[in-house]
């Protein structure tokens, strides 16, 4: 589990707002390992600055797999901004995420 | 049916009858599918047998729910008398609702479904669970769009259960062609059950059915099931032998006067009495003397009644002379009413079960089982079983049967040759009046009377009479009783004739006598005038010869 940058945190959905992002794993198996690393090149290309990502380790942290209603692994839930919404899978496809965080062109246009 | 001692360990669910066809319950360590129709009780099976494991069988259980929320299953279980929330909170039972809403999920690149096993895993590890619910795993379809990953990932499941060694229930609902929608009957192969939940003429019968069970022997049939609030039942009626303890202790019918026809002086125990009339013959009345008597003999008495309720029953026995009421208040005597309309009859049979199971009556009183309408075959069928459902518990049956206008036979007529003791009452209608008669048609294993009897109701119970059965048939009622007044009449003449005929001899006896004294007298007084005249015969010749020899002496004298 880490955690990064968390700033102050607006409750619209603004497109400066922060995203605050939980990746949920179960081990370091090849999934988790390229979703983390998806993860990170994505929010670097899409959300620089904006993004606080929080990676917790099912195996270890068995108890908290339901709060978040986590079934599929990897899974990022956006807790923040609302609503809640969540990527299943290894993050492979960029346009996917995009759509799953409602961010469309951030990143490549300023 | 055998039961190997080495064979397939079972985990109880403590349903009742469930386990008995299942010889013993689920498979241990193995999973489950239970599927059906919505509304078939799946959940319900599925969550009883949890909480059964977790009160009565010390084995905790997970209820991972994918519809419903541990609330809602808490609120509706509440109406069954399961504390899921203090089972939980006892640490017996953990109810994690999964909730999987497409809309909320994006899908980029592979994943599994680790989460849930990371979830059930930690939920049996923390309250060392042995049995888990799956219901219903097939919503995960909607949310997810691969299914190849999901079957991938449901096989690893279901392998993983058997690995941890769990006694789990995976529910499915049905499908086309197939029992589940998704097959999951594919995946769990050991033991597949099928709860239906039919529904012809009107009337909904829910029916279980053992589809397959690997490695045990189990009931084939289709078992019908209750839901009720005190949860699901089983059925098992169909079990029944032959062989059954007979007794040869007698069970009287509450009626002297009918209790005399029979030589033992009533029913045998365990013995089903039949007793078939037309409408107002009294059979109910019969029936309440029946179950009043077994009160009053301090046995336990179950009246089913169909056509009736309970307080009808007892306000009708009260003009008789029963006091019903007062038997239902000493705890010997359930009513159990229902309209024969509102199950099927499988179902009736079904409740006849669990109500003998929880108030082990003596003796029973069925009124009317030709209330029981349906296919012919069927009606005979669910009346055999029920006749063998008392028969096997050695409790003496009294069954009513309402017969159609003078017809002989009827549907259940052809019961009759299954019953021990046959009454049948009838109306004979003569002379401007209806009246009541009874006559045992069959007995078996005791002589009986074969005499037709009129019975009364009256203030104080059932009455029997004689009938007066004569040239012109029989003859009851008023008629019966003219005949008893002409016959009195009758007999008056012949006494008074036969008291003439003695006056008579009497009188000319004395005539008689009469005559004899008269010529007796006549002849007394010949003799007398007889003995007379030889007296003063003889009076002569003394004196004659006195003469005589006077007057010789006076000749000697004198020459």
């Amino acid at each position: 589990m880490s955690t990064r940058g968390t700033q102050a945190m607006d409750r619209t959905a603004d497109p400066d707002a922060v995203h605050l992002l939980r990746l949920y794993v179960a081990g370091q198996t090849p999934k988790s390992l390229a979703a983390m690393a998806n993860l990170k090149r994505f929010c670097e290309d899409h959300l620089p600055g904006l993004y606080a990502i929080e990676v917790i380790d099912l195996l270890e942290h068995p108890e908290l797999a339901a709060g978040d209603q986590i079934l599929a692994i990897p899974t990022l839930v956006r807790r923040l901004p609302e609503p809640l919404k969540r990527i299943i899978g290894d993050l492979s496809s960029t346009e996917k995420v995009l759509v799953g965080l409602d961010i469309r062109g951030k990143g490549t246009s300023p | 049916m055998p039961f190997d001692a080495t064979a397939l360990p079972k985990a109880p669910t403590g349903v009742s009858g469930f386990d008995n066809v299942t010889l013993g319950g689920l498979p241990i360590g193995r999973p489950t599918l239970i599927c059906g129709p919505a509304g078939c009780g799946k959940t319900l099976f599925a969550m009883t047998f949890l909480v059964n494991g977790a009160t009565l069988f010390s084995e905790p259980g997970v209820f991972m729910s994918f519809e419903e929320r541990a609330a809602d299953l808490t609120a509706n279980f509440a109406s069954l008398g399961y504390d899921l929330d203090g089972l939980v909170a006892a640490g017996k039972l953990a109810i994690d609702h999964v909730r999987v809403e497409r809309s909320e999920i994006e899908e980029s690149g592979e994943y599994d479904l680790e989460g849930l096993f990371v979830r059930l895993g930690y939920a049996v590890d923390t309250i060392g669970a042995r049995r888990v619910v799956l219901d219903t795993i097939e919503s995960l379809f909607s949310g997810f769009t691969d299914p190849s990953v999901l079957r991938a990932e449901l096989r690893r499941l279901f392998g993983w259960i058997k690995d941890r060694g769990l006694t789990a229930i995976v529910t499915g609902e049905r499908g086309d062609g197939q029992l589940t929608r998704q097959g999951l009957e594919e995946y769990v192969s050991d033991c597949v059950i099928q709860l239906d939940n039919r529904v012809e003429d009107q009337i909904t019968t829910r029916r279980l059915r053992i589809v397959k069970y690997r490695g045990s022997a189990h009931g084939t049939n289709e078992y019908p099931f209750l839901i009720d609030d005190q949860g699901i039942t089983v059925l098992p009626v169909t079990s029944s032998g032959l062989q059954r303890p007979v007794s040869s202790e007698i069970v009287p019918s509450g009626i002297p006067g009918l209790d005399a026809m029979l030589r033992t002086g009533g029913f045998y125990k365990g013995s089903s009495i039949l007793l078939s009339g037309v409408a107002g013959t009294g059979k109910t009345t019969i029936g309440s003397h029946f179950a009043d008597a077994a009160c009053a003999r301090g046995q336990r008495c179950m009246f089913f009644v169909f056509e009736e309720g309970a307080d009808e029953v007892c306000r009708n026995a009260l003009s008789v002379g029963l006091d019903l009421k007062a038997r239902v208040g000493s705890g010997l005597l359930r009513f159990e009413a229902a309209r024969p309309s509102l199950y099927g009859l499988e179902m009736h049979l079904a409740r006849m079960h669990r109500d003998l199971e929880s108030f082990r009556p003596d003796v029973v009183v069925i009124d009317p089982i030709s209330a029981f309408r349906g296919p012919d075959t069927e009606v005979h069928a669910t009346l055999l079983r029920m006749l063998d459902l008392l028969k096997s518990r050695g409790i003496t049956a009294l069954f009513t049967s309402l017969r159609a206008g003078d017809t002989q036979m009827d549907g259940t007529d052809c019961l009759s040759s299954l019953m021990d003791v046959w009454i049948k009452l009838s109306n004979i209608e003569a002379d401007g009046e209806r009246n009541r008669t009874l006559y045992v048609i069959k007995s078996r294993g005791m002589s009986h009377s074969n005499q037709v009897r009129e019975y009364r109701v009256t203030d104080a119970g059932i009455e029997l009479s004689e009938a007066y059965v004569g040239a012109e048939g029989v003859l009851t009622g008023a008629a019966r009783l003219n005949q008893e007044a002409r016959e009195r009449a009758a007999a008056m003449r012949r006494l008074q004739e036969v008291a003439r005929r003695q006056r008579e001899i009497s009188r000319r006896r004395q005539a008689l006598e009469r005559q004899i004294d008269e010529l007796r007298a006549d002849l007394q007084a010949g003799e007398d005038e007889a003995r007379k005249l030889i007296f003063e015969e003889e009076g002569h010749d003394a004196t004659l010869t006195s003469d005589r020899a006077a007057l010789a002496t006076l000749r000697g004298a004198a020459e």
